[in-house]
């Protein structure tokens, strides 16, 4: 910064510039809003608009479904990726790259698929009604729709780490005594750890804010299949901006305590593997 | 030796472990995590992926047709595209411009900057919506303005737009900034070196080393803007061929217990979605191919 | 404890990277596998090892057939040439691992495995590194550990892949007259992988040279370098000579100079050709004295305690270099200036048929 005659490329004051003003004009300013809005709400009003008893039942669900879906996600996507670097198997590519579907799928398609295979009447949901298990319409709806959404965070995540691993370590292991699964245990897991995690993070992120495939499929039944999100949408609905705008702060609070934490975890990863993302 | 068995290890990843007696696994434990592995990919991404293809069927080719080229529809797909081909550039315009800042250049915040740029995607759809109604609402902070002068942004087709573009805003410059990063500016300084100017030195030197991880970014981006459903949702207010989008076009079918028309719809963006993932693995398919990993 | 392997074939899609070897490496000898890369060194270590299975052929452990032993139960230590170390443990636990593995029975006491891991810290000289994290130690320090993470377990056979590859040159010099201290002091039957002749020559017992998956030489240092085998182990061992010819009589008649050599295993008229190191070649610069191949001296080295001196071949060795090596003072009596036409000749000679 000090001297930019220095500076031998061309277009450095043009590209910060355009980056900034882009930033600011869709990012920064109606973000902003959200907590300029909010503090029209004294503090104890906000307090009383966040913490009604169906808010906060939103807020256990959401929480709790997305953690138990990253958590889930973190089990299988690690599965998953191992099996897609360590083993060759037919169809192994296709399902490579169908693994990003929730990327790329819009969330109200998944919504809505997901519904018609765990509805009661649905594929799946009629095998499940005999056995009295229901899945649509009711939290564990809810968790199925964070799952489909999570687990392509975990996996991509994983595997490049899983890729580069470095055989020889596996091997010293072995020559050392150690059986498979000791070796998984002690020295595979420790590397990929902090990926792993980054990946949960990740998968938790996206789960909390997740709208459009939850919603076809919770039900939405006050306190019981109600997110966070869908709460500032009623709200909304209902012309109380204040109210929606308290609620968004409090998501947009967490979101960014959990950017911090996924950042120090990428951090983390690039240390402990060596390598950059 | 090493250099035998590294040729093998090129083709698939795979290979370096399975050949080696120390990285494999006995075989009942291999094919009982492959069983697992994709039992639970089928439950969770491949039935549902089927179970739109075969709804949308579920009446039949005509009525799947009729459901397509019903006005409310083609203008939902209208809609769409707009909304898809004005973010798309925008954002890729920008995510050059930031790249380019970050990665040729070295000045005080870039960390911060980063962080900033990967905002929009740990914010809820729901409140990335949201926040556009407190700007340009009725009751935001340029709404009597607009009101005075006859503009509407809020449910009505700029907003989507917005909500559209900041949704999608990452996309491009979070694939760009660590690739051009990782490329450094040695190239580039050569360039200009040699006496190319600033748009030469990016047309011909920059370009073509980074248009793998453009054209990734550009279409995870337009898959996303055509597919985003809770910010369009919120600003919206569902006007029915007006303000629909394909995805808004999707949820009224289904909540007025149109089915098999919801799905028929849901039919074409899951189309998008499997033609996205195509031309994704193609582009991973060429990067590799010529050295410059994507990824 | 003995190691042999029998008939030991391995191929990696059309690359044979070992073609029907058959070694036995005796109890308490400290071995070296030399050759260039590529030469299957390494790929038979690890067959040894369990690490990589032979397509056919066996690998006998004290006479006991371990070719279907996972590496995990032949008790064998290896060290990895880039060490292999676990970044995540720190040097105590890198070399308590392999202890704290055993099935809970074999298993010692955590103060046992101390007392132990301790005692091996001082055998490699670097207990007091003991809390100190991989990435924190230098290329040697890192070499030491894996050394005694290999012998926690009390494995029956030392196995070192280029143990010295990754290290500078004056750490290399260092650590391998510290192995060779170790063995002597160990006596545990070790083989180590390497494809610098002179580590091979300057630490082993014994030298298996390798070239194209095959064994050239098996030999102490002395006689593979004193009777190469053959012209691979000849020209690999150290600079060499070569004089392509043919034999007449008492003599190989190379282009058209005769160089006295008797060779009784060769009959007149044989193709040869024969090698001579760089100290084996005489200058000659009085033409009264016959003999010799006429050369044009092309530059002289004569810095340190030998002189260097590059030449071209004349006449029928045209567009061939030499290189020859004398002693200072030698230099000095023969006052070479570059340009110079001269004869060599060789005090010794290896023939070989051609």
């Amino acid at each position: 910064m000090s001297r930019p005659a220095a500076r031998v490329l061309p277009g450095f004051n043009l590209t910060l510039g355009y980056t900034l003003f882009y930033l600011s004009i869709i990012v920064l300013v109606p973000l902003s809003a959200v907590f300029i809005k909010t503090a029209s709400l004294g503090l104890s009003q906000f307090w009383d608009v966040v913490t009604t008893p169906r808010v906060l039942a939103s807020y256990r669900l959401s929480f709790g479904a997305s953690l138990l879906a990253a958590a889930i996600n973190a089990v299988f996507g690690l599965m998953l990726a191992w099996v897609l670097v360590r083993y060759r198997f037919p169809g192994k590519k296709l399902i490579d790259a169908l693994v990003d579907l929730p990327f790329a799928l819009p969330t109200a398609v998944a919504g809505i698929a997901l519904t018609a295979l765990y509805a009661p009447n649905g594929w799946l949901g009629s095998l499940l009604a005999p056995l009295d298990i229901k899945i649509a319409f009711g939290p564990p709806g809810v968790l199925v729709a964070l799952i489909f959404i999570g687990l392509p965070f975990v996996v991509r995540t994983v595997q490049p780490i899983l890729e580069d691993l470095d055989t020889e370590l596996e091997e010293a292991s072995a020559s050392l005594g150690a059986q498979r699964w000791q070796t998984f245990r002690h020295v595979i897991l420790p590397i990929l750890l902090p990926a792993l995690l980054t990946g949960f993070a990740l998968a938790f992120a996206r789960a909390v804010g997740e709208y459009g495939s939850v919603i076809f499929i919770a039900g939405n039944i006050p306190m019981v299949s109600e997110i966070t999100p869908l709460m500032i949408i009623t709200k909304l609905e209902q012309y109380d901006y204040a109210g929606a705008t308290a609620i968004a702060v409090v998501m947009l609070v967490f979101s960014f305590l959990l950017l911090l934490a996924i950042n120090g975890l990428q951090a983390w990863t690039e240390k402990a593997t060596g390598r950059n993302r | 030796m090493a250099g035998a068995t590294s040729l093998h290890a090129a083709a698939d990843p795979a290979v370096r472990f399975e050949s080696r007696s120390a990285t494999r696994e006995a075989p009942w434990v291999k094919w009982t995590l492959i069983a697992v592995s994709l039992a639970f990919f089928a439950l969770f991404l491949l039935l549902p992926l089927i179970a739109v293809f075969v709804e949308a069927l579920r009446k039949g080719w005509d009525a799947y047709i009729a459901a397509l080229v019903e006005p409310d529809a083609l203008s939902a797909i209208r809609l769409t595209l707009l909304a898809a081909a004005i973010s798309v550039p925008l954002n890729l315009s920008f995510g050059v411009a930031a790249a380019w800042a970050i990665a040729k250049f070295d000045f005080r915040g870039k960390h911060l900057l980063i962080t900033l740029i990967d905002l929009p995607f740990s914010v809820s759809p729901v409140v990335a919506g949201l926040i556009y109604v407190l700007v340009f609402g009725a009751q935001g902070w340029f709404g009597p303005w607009l009101q005075a002068h006859d503009l509407k942004v809020i449910f009505a087709v700029p907003g989507i737009v917005l909500a559209t573009v900041f949704v999608t805003f990452p996309f491009i410059a979070r694939e760009l900034i660590p690739l051009m990063q990782a490329q450094g500016k040695e190239e580039e300084e050569a360039a200009v070196v040699l006496g190319a100017n600033g748009w030469q030195t990016f047309r011909y030197v920059t370009l073509p080393n980074i248009k793998w991880g453009l054209l990734y970014g550009v279409i995870l981006c337009n898959a996303r803007a055509m597919g985003e459903f809770g910010a369009v949702s919120v600003v919206s207010g569902h006007i029915r061929g007006l303000t629909n989008t394909l995805p808004l076009h999707v949820e009224i079918l289904y909540n007025e217990y149109q089915f098999a028309a919801a799905f028929a719809v849901a039919s074409l963006l899951a189309l998008l979605a499997l033609v996205t993932l195509a031309v994704k693995t193609w582009i991973e398919h060429q990067a590799t191919q010529s050295g410059d990993a994507s990824q | 404890m003995s190691i042999q392997v029998q008939n030991i074939h391995k191929a990696f899609g059309d690359f044979v990277a070992l073609g029907d070897v058959s070694l036995d490496f005796p109890t308490g000898e400290l071995v070296a596998l030399l050759g260039p890369s590529g030469c299957g060194k390494t790929t038979l270590l690890r067959i040894i090892a369990g690490l990589e299975s032979a397509d056919s052929g066996r690998v006998l452990l004290d006479g006991e057939d371990a070719s279907d032993t996972h590496v995990r139960e032949r008790h064998v230590g290896f060290v990895f040439q880039h060490y292999a170390l676990f970044r995540h443990m720190n040097v105590f636990d890198n070399v308590a691992f392999g202890l704290r593995m055993k099935p809970r029975r074999e298993r010692p006491s955590e103060q046992d495995i101390a007392g132990k891991v301790h005692d091996l810290l001082k055998l490699v000289q670097l207990d007091w590194l003991a809390d100190r994290f991989p990435a924190q130690l230098s290329g040697g320090q890192r070499q030491r550990i894996a050394l005694a993470r290999a012998l926690a377990v009390e494995p029956r056979v030392l196995l070192l892949d280029e143990p010295f590859g990754a290290l500078d040159a004056k750490v290399r010099k260092e650590l391998r007259r510290w192995l060779r201290r170790l063995h002597d002091e160990l006596h545990i039957t070790s083989i180590f992988v390497t494809h610098d002749q002179e580590e091979a020559l300057e630490v082993a017992d014994r030298v298996v040279l390798m070239d194209h998956g095959r064994v050239e030489q098996i030999g102490t240092p002395e006689e593979v370098y004193r009777q190469p085998a053959t012209p691979f182990v000849y020209g690999f061992l150290g600079a060499v000579n070569h004089f392509s010819g043919r034999l007449e009589g008492e003599g190989i008649r190379v282009g058209d100079a005769l160089l006295r050599h008797v060779a009784p295993e060769f009959k007149h008229g044989d193709d040869v050709i024969a090698f001579a190191r760089p100290h084996e070649l005489e200058v000659l610069t009085d033409d009264s004295v016959a003999g010799g191949v006429p050369a044009r001296v092309a530059r002289i080295l004569s810095f340190g305690v030998t002189a260097r001196v590059e030449l071209e071949g004349l006449n029928g060795t045209g567009n061939q270099h030499f290189e020859v090596e004398l002693s200072s003072e030698q230099a000095e009596r023969l006052a070479l200036r570059e340009g110079q036409t001269v004869r060599l000749n060789p005090s010794r000679l290896r023939v070989f048929a051609r």
